[in-house]
């Protein structure tokens, strides 16, 4: 089977089952559901899953949870540091765009880890280099300016994770 | 009951940290700046109180849409969040005045399709 129609067959499953956890039980229902997931999975099925992966498929899924986990409590942090600076009477930040080095390769993998930085404390992902695998991320509170220091600073909680589930 | 107590608990941290994303947005000095409050904070709240109203519907159709919502909103929002910026960052919208560093003005290789030039 190749991966085309892996991913098609994905897509499909999945829709089907939002249909059906949305919409009752009716017959009517359910058949228009088939038909719509079927249209959706043959325009849009391709795009999911783009390339194969050699780790093993449980290894993969242990690894999302846990970066899962760590996501929630970075989340949890960065919104009380936002509500610290905006209740401070005198909002200390110190602001700016900083670059940052990123060894993912994958769409994916860079597209959750820049969601990631985005929803992390003080940083927020500006531009993507995909070529030179450089992000731009601006911080509300530079430490440092160097690209390493940065990149160990912001992008490494949750690179190493990502590389296990994705790469 | 304690369901029900949970939800209504997520519901009101929720709306806290939507009227702390609301106070950066006014608070805080430039654009950058805002979108950092208004992207955390509001996605954060706006989950809080979705994933509350599922855990005071339970697995019915309508509370299997709060929880969809709450998927989307996470991944759409930092998404958002990077247009703007970046948009805005183009469009030559300073940074303000206390900015240390801006590393992406430097970006030559970036900044060949720009259209707005000072």
């Amino acid at each position: 089977m190749t991966l085309a129609v892996k991913s098609k067959i994905i897509v499909f499953i999945l829709a089907f089952v939002v249909w059906l956890a949305l919409s009752g039980t009716d017959v009517q229902q359910i058949v228009a559901g088939a038909v719509v997931a079927l249209l959706v999975s043959l325009i849009a099925g391709s795009f999911l899953v783009a390339s194969h992966n050699q780790k093993h498929l449980l290894h993969r899924w242990l690894y999302a949870l846990l970066y899962f986990v760590k996501f929630l409590w970075e989340m949890v942090k960065a919104n009380v540091h936002v509500a610290y600076l905006v209740l401070h009477p005198n909002v200390p930040i110190k602001p700016g765009i900083v670059k940052i080095k990123t060894n993912l390769k994958k769409d994916a993998a860079i597209t959750v880890l820049t969601n990631s930085i985005t929803l992390t404390p003080g940083t927020l992902t500006v531009d993507v280099n995909e070529e030179k695998g450089e992000i731009y991320v601006h911080w509300i509170d530079v430490k440092t300016t160097d690209v390493d220091a940065c990149t160990k600073e912001i992008g490494s909680r949750f690179e190493s994770i990502l590389a296990e589930v994705f790469e | 009951m304690i369901r029900e107590t949970i939800g209504m608990a997520f519901i009101f941290v929720g709306i806290a940290f939507d009227f702390f994303g609301v106070l950066g947005l006014v608070r805080l000095p430039d654009v950058y700046n805002r979108l950092q409050a208004a992207t955390k904070c509001v996605t954060f709240g706006s989950a809080g109180i979705l994933f509350g109203t599922f855990l005071l519907e339970g697995f019915t159709s309508f509370g299997f849409k709060a929880l969809l919502g709450v998927a989307f909103i996470f991944l759409t929002s930092p998404v958002a969040a990077h247009a703007i910026s970046r948009a805005a960052h183009r469009a030559r919208i300073p940074l303000t005045e206390g900015t240390v560093v801006d590393a992406y003005e430097d970006d030559e290789e970036l900044k060949v399709n720009t259209v707005i030039k000072k």
